[in-house]
């Protein structure tokens, strides 16, 4: 195994949005480690730190994202975090970090839409991890 | 009745008193409200004290008199403006200083009153005030059962459309560009995965129009004598395949035979969601007993699982559409979070009523029972 490989941490109660998220991203040629809980991310990072973390928004709660954004935050303030969801911007339910103030309370450095095409995710991820 | 505080400011006394005589006596009444308004009259007479009185208490509309002895009636409709922009503001003002007034209404005051008034100018300004109060609050408390829920509604419902289209998209991309190699054999798990999202989008569906059509008035020429026991049989054998993979029993007793005057498609409804609920938040191996009761002027329906069971949280959340308990026993069993709530509105539409007992690892009982 290389030394150097990046770890991406991805947390979502999609098993089949994991597996493929898993797949892609082992494609960019990254090491992953995957949650399927807010509880198994949180117990995921007490002992490893990744290089970077993707976390769904809704999972056993509906703010499990945001939850996870703050701890990682907390316990490793340089870890870039992309929040990822499929709550559709069309039902006016929508946020971004656009605004100081969305920034204030979302932990996150970018918010993405579920469905990203999978080059697009690569760009963003290496913008990211600054490769 | 309704009393709405008005808060009088103003240095004369005369002028403090006389408001006070007026409103005290003085209700409004509307059609469209259920209860008549009256005024509770606060008097101060300064601009400082007014302040004092706007910080403590609760105050809907403010009398205030421009000309004061230390700060000015402005000075005052500013801090309202900036600390508490719901409280209605009249300027009362002398005809001289009107330019003054409409000054003051530009500035966020809700009207003027020019004094010298008489008691019948004072109480038709108040009848305005009031209404426009009344109706601020009708359309915040529309907005805040209505509207509110149809638009979490709609986000959740995309949200839980969408994840399973993500899902199926993502399959398909991998397959087209054949990311797992290059035989149909090599995507069997995509494809088997794709096809359980699909029948989960279906089940879906399936349930919103059931929920949609219950928001409907229940259709009495729809009505018949069922018999319970029956329906339940049908919702049994409905669920049976499922069971016997989970090697699940079921138990139906009834004491006599129980019946309702009811739309089968209601009945079935409660039936079909409860005894499929039973099963899939079941044990591997466990049962599920049904018993139906005739009582004086009801019916009881009881359904009894030896399944994962429920904490108090999960007892208080079970009937808001979408949700869904979420933990390491539940990640492989789907459902539209939509099941119950469709039970507890077939039921509320019978006014019947449906409550829940369980024990986390022990087993939930969920007991409806609806009138004769």
């Amino acid at each position: 195994m290389e030394q150097n490989k990046k770890l991406v941490l991805i947390a979502d109660d999609d098993s089949d949005y994991l597996f493929q998220m898993r797949m892609y991203i082992q494609g960019f040629g990254f090491d992953v480690i995957t949650a399927n809980s807010q509880k198994e991310a949180e117990y995921i990072i007490e002992s490893t730190k990744p290089d970077l973390a993707i976390f769904d928004l809704m999972m056993e709660k509906d703010d499990s994202g945001f939850i996870l954004c703050f701890k990682m935050k907390k316990k490793y303030p340089d870890v870039p975090i992309i929040l990822a969801t499929a709550v559709a911007s069309e039902t006016g339910f929508s946020f971004g970090l656009n605004t100081q103030d969305d920034k204030q309370w979302i932990k996150a450095d970018l918010y993405l839409e579920k469905g990203i095409r999978k080059d697009q995710l690569h760009k963003e991820i290496n913008k990211l991890l600054k490769i | 009745m309704n009393s709405l505080v008005v808060l009088v400011v103003d240095d004369e006394p005369g002028i403090r008193s006389g408001v006070s005589r007026i409103l005290n006596n003085f209700t409004v009444s509307f059609p469209f409200m259920d209860a008549d308004m009256g005024f509770n009259v606060i008097e101060v007479g300064t601009g400082e004290d007014a302040i004092e009185e706007i910080k403590n208490k609760h105050i809907d509309i403010v009398l205030l008199d421009n000309k004061l002895p230390g700060i000015q009636g402005t000075d005052v409709l500013e801090f309202i403006n900036k600390n508490k922009p719901e409280i209605i503001v009249m300027m009362i003002t002398s005809y001289a200083s009107l330019e003054l007034a409409v000054k003051a209404t530009s500035q966020g005051a809700y009207d003027f009153i020019p004094k010298p008034f008489t008691p019948q100018e004072l109480k038709s300004s108040l009848e305005n005030v009031s209404k426009h109060l009344f109706l601020r609050g009708v359309t915040k408390k529309l907005k805040q059962e209505g509207k509110e829920i149809r638009y979490q509604f709609l986000s959740v419902l995309s949200h839980e459309l969408k994840s399973p289209l993500n899902a199926i998209e993502g399959y398909l991309r991998i397959m087209q560009e054949k990311q797992a190699g290059s035989r149909i054999e090599d995507y069997e798990q995509m494809i088997d995965r794709s096809l359980q999202r699909v029948k989960g989008m279906r089940n879906l569906i399936m349930d919103l129009l059931d929920l949609t059509k219950i928001k409907f008035e229940k259709k009495t020429e729809k009505f018949q004598m069922l018999k319970l026991k029956e329906i339940a049989q049908y919702a049994i054998e409905a669920i049976n395949p499922y069971a016997i993979q989970k090697d699940i029993h079921f138990s139906l007793r009834e004491d006599d035979e129980v019946t309702i005057n009811a739309d089968p498609g209601d009945i079935e409804i409660i039936f079909n969601n409860l005894i499929s609920n039973a099963v899939k938040y079941n044990k591997e191996g466990g049962v599920v007993d049904i018993e139906l009761k005739n009582e004086k002027e009801k019916i009881s329906i009881q359904i009894k699982d030896s399944g994962i069971g429920l904490n108090k949280d999960e007892i208080t959340q079970l009937f808001n559409e979408f949700y869904r308990v979420k933990n390491e026993q539940t990640r492989h069993i789907s459902g539209s979070g939509l099941g119950l709530p469709i039970v507890k509105r077939v039921v509320d539409l019978y006014h019947g009523d449906i409550h829940i007992e369980s024990e986390p690892g022990i087993g939930s009982t969920f007991t409806v029972v609806l009138p004769k």
